[in-house]
């Protein structure tokens, strides 16, 4: 059950499109919560699904991988195969270390997507917060 | 290796962050981290005296990297690594935090969490560049040559601006003439000059950059490789079969035998198995259709040595530095039976319509009939939530307002219907909206759920409609012809593929970055333009095919490019040689080679590289690194951004 005060802490890798996306919630003067770490990558096809893990071995409560989707800069339509597949293996390595799978949310967010970026982050905190922080390892 | 002489300066932004993060509680919290050798705030980091700042400190500190925390880096990146260079330190140990957009203007009513999410995000930045490298801009020889795919009004016009910039233009068309959709057009909006008039204002233009620009039609492109600096092309020029000039071609058309429908008045007339499209068509000189000719040698009687009808295709090849790809649309073809199309005489598409209104003088006449009455329906094909096309075209509804207007003034007593869903005429064409009203002619609305039906009864198309209008009244009107106003579809062709250009959810090709990079794709040296990239109108088209031109000089004329150096690095001692980074890679940048001892290893092409670092995210054994975001980098950030504040 949740903590009382638990405020979940967020990893949020942002490729190209969703970081601008961010940029943008910025400058509409949206908010979402203030535990969210937006770390800059070019493309989440990038990302490595030990380095999810890892993130959550640290103490991440969530990780929201903000890619590109289709609007990919680097290879448009392609990007939303290459970077599910890194999700997917992420998803398997989870449930091997016991966490749960719905820690982690994968969304395509192009680069006005401000709703988008806002909203999946507000709903995975919701998530997070009823199933209340990780496990240290 | 670990960059342990770190500035990091926090910037107020004049209050947009001070008035949220306590930026100076932010420099507490970080000037003594084990890495860093001096921390600051500043009023503004981007203003001179913030960027002289960096550079003393660099000097006087003898810094070994440097971290701002400012705005995005989208806006001041460039700004602070000239800074950096400047104070004589390699501009990629540098990295950007943002605390603006991410912090103090998300959390603005927060601000003890927008400031421990703060000095969070700092931690990361001077942990990413503890670890930072290095790096140097890839530098490539650039001459001025370019070849620009398609010569519609897209690719005649980058070619025209390419060539009075002095620059070396090779322009490939497919097609045996030159002048593309446009062309066929009937008084294109606004202005209303015909198609074909407009091409041949360009087509005037052309003639003069002669000595500059290399005209190939009836051309494909065979082969296309290399990359930005150094493409080699391969174009294989096919036979036209009509070699030199003759001042009798007329008479030789005349004489032909042979007549098949005319492609470029969509079947509505029969052309020769020689022929010109249209009066004033460029290239002067007739093609031989080949397919269709059957050698009887009628032409060759008139003619003699100006057609040969045994000529080879030739195979010309040359190099450029950029490629400009200007390849077009097509307009979308109904299935048979959507909306009566194929199904019943007298529905045709927009594009037919307005061939038929260039052929049609006095009397608007279709297959022998007088129209009268006709109804435009909208969207077709377009803005379909689950179906193949989702995006709208945007173009076809100031078309087919233009269109009615047009006929409506070339013949008299036409009673016009438009039944649309949404009337898009934005900018400055909301007047032919209104035109349109003025004039008498009628507009009914549907909604996508209950679409419009077309029967036939007897000599008439009865167009059957739940108009929004008259709140859901079903309506039937009995028209003589339906107009279908079909959306553009994106074109596939060959050299897409040969390019590795990537494309967008819709299957047009797509650009870095709508605003901010329009023109030029993701990979280096190729750009794009017009209907290619989006539906267009030819005003629209015409403007990118400027900027797209402007852009590549920006590349070819300076002698030599930069490219950014994130390119990804192999680690051979970690590579086990077992090539799953090969497939994963979206501009086959990377090939297995043999080293000594037998093994085998990845290699990464530096100029094909795009960066995207989708090999290291497959790579078992993390043997590859992206530069500049290297997973050591990662998950050193990753520690700083967990540990207690």
């Amino acid at each position: 059950m949740a903590e009382e005060n638990f405020k979940p802490k967020i990893l949020i890798f942002a490729a190209e499109m969703a970081y601008r996306a961010a940029d943008m919630a910025g400058l509409t003067k949206s908010e979402y919560p203030s535990t969210t770490y937006i770390v800059r990558i070019p493309c989440a096809s990038l990302l490595r699904p030990e380095l999810i893990l890892y993130a959550f071995q640290k103490g991440f409560d969530g990780v929201f991988v903000a890619s590109s989707g289709p609007d990919c800069p680097f290879m448009g339509e392609k990007c939303v195969d290459k970077t599910a597949k890194r999700v997917e293996k992420a998803y398997e390595l989870l449930k091997e270390h016991g966490i749960e799978g719905e820690r982690l949310v994968l969304s395509g967010v192009c680069s006005t997507c401000v709703e988008t970026i806002v909203g999946k982050t507000e709903e995975l905190e919701k998530t997070l917060e009823e199933l209340g922080p990780i496990k240290k390892s | 290796m670990v960059n342990d002489r770190i500035g990091v300066y926090i910037c107020h932004c004049g209050g947009n962050i001070s008035d949220v993060v306590d930026v100076y509680k932010v420099v507490e919290a970080v000037k003594d981290m084990p890495e860093v050798a001096v921390a600051r705030e500043y009023m503004f980091m981007c203003s001179d005296p913030g960027q002289k700042l960096i550079e003393d400190d660099i000097k006087n500190y003898n810094l070994n990297g440097v971290v701002v925390a400012s705005c995005s880096p989208h806006l001041h990146e460039l700004t602070f690594r000239g800074a950096v260079q400047r104070g004589g330190l390699n501009p990629y140990l540098f990295e950007q935090i943002n605390i603006r957009e991410h912090s103090a203007w998300v959390h603005k009513h927060e601000p003890e969490a927008a400031t421990e999410k703060a000095i969070r995000l700092v931690r990361s930045g001077i942990a990413k560049v503890s670890l930072a490298r290095e790096l140097s801009t890839i530098r490539v020889d650039m001459e001025p040559k370019v070849l620009v795919v398609g010569a519609g009004i897209a690719g005649i016009r980058a070619a025209l601006d390419l060539a009075k910039a002095d620059v070396e233009v090779y322009l490939v068309e497919k097609q045996p003439f030159i002048g593309g959709r446009v062309a066929q057009g009937y008084g294109a909006y606004p202005s209303g000059r015909m198609g074909s008039e407009i091409i041949k204002e360009l087509i005037e233009e052309l003639k003069k950059e002669e000595s500059k620009i290399k005209l190939f039609t009836n051309a494909e492109i065979k082969s296309l490789g290399g990359t930005i600096g150094k493409f080699h092309v391969v174009v294989q020029v096919n036979p036209r079969y009509v070699v030199g000039n003759c001042s009798n071609f007329n008479d030789a058309i005349e004489k032909c035998p042979i007549e098949v429908p005319d492609e470029f008045n969509y079947g509505l007339t029969k052309r020769k198995a020689i022929y010109y499209p249209y009066e004033g068509a460029y290239p002067e000189l007739p093609v031989i259709d080949m397919e269709n000719c059957n050698k009887c040698g009628e032409c060759v009687k008139i003619c003699g040595g100006a057609i040969n009808l045994e000529q080879e295709a030739e195979t010309v090849e040359f190099d450029v530095s950029t490629i400009v790809l200007a390849t077009g649309f097509n307009p979308y073809e109904p299935k048979e039976g959507e909306f009566g199309y194929k199904q019943f005489e007298g529905v045709i598409t927009l594009p037919v319509f307005e061939r038929l209104m260039a052929l049609s003088n006095g009397k608007l006449t279709y297959n022998g009939k007088e129209v009268k009455e006709i109804a435009f329906i909208y969207c077709v094909g377009s803005r379909e939530k689950d179906g193949e096309h989702e995006y709208c075209s945007r173009y076809c509804c100031t078309a087919t307002l233009n269109a009615s207007l047009a006929a409506l003034e070339k013949y008299n007593d036409l009673r016009i219907y438009h039944i649309y869903r949404d009337i898009r005429a934005y900018g400055k064409y909301e007047r032919y909206y209104e035109e349109a009203g003025k004039k008498g002619e009628l507009f009914l609305r549907y909604v996508p759920e209950e679409p419009p039906v077309v029967e036939k009864e007897g000599d008439k198309l009865i167009v059957k409609v739940k108009d929004q209008l008259t709140f859901g009244e079903e309506i039937e009107l009995p028209v003589d012809m339906v107009v279908l106003s079909v959306g553009m579809e994106p074109r596939n062709e060959d050299v897409f593929q040969m390019l590795r250009v990537p494309f967008s959810r819709d299957g047009f090709l797509q650009e870095i970055h709508p605003k901010i990079r329009p023109v030029e794709t993701a990979i280096g040296g190729v750009l794009i333009c017009g209907t290619c990239q989006a539906p267009r109108d030819t005003v629209e088209t015409t403007a990118s095919a400027s900027a797209v031109a402007a852009k590549t000089e920006t590349y070819t004329l300076k002698g030599y490019t930069e490219l950014e150096p994130f390119i990804a690095e192999v680690d051979a001692e970690k590579c086990t040689g077992c090539g799953d980074c090969v497939p994963e890679c979206p501009t086959e940048a990377i090939e297995l080679k043999e080293v000594a001892g037998g093994e085998k290893k990845a290699f990464i092409n530096e100029v094909l590289c795009i960066g995207c670092g989708a090999c290291g995210g497959i790579c078992p054994e993390e043997a590859i690194n992206l530069r500049g975001y290297r997973y050591d980098q990662l998950r050193k950030m990753i520690d700083a951004m967990v540990e207690e504040v």
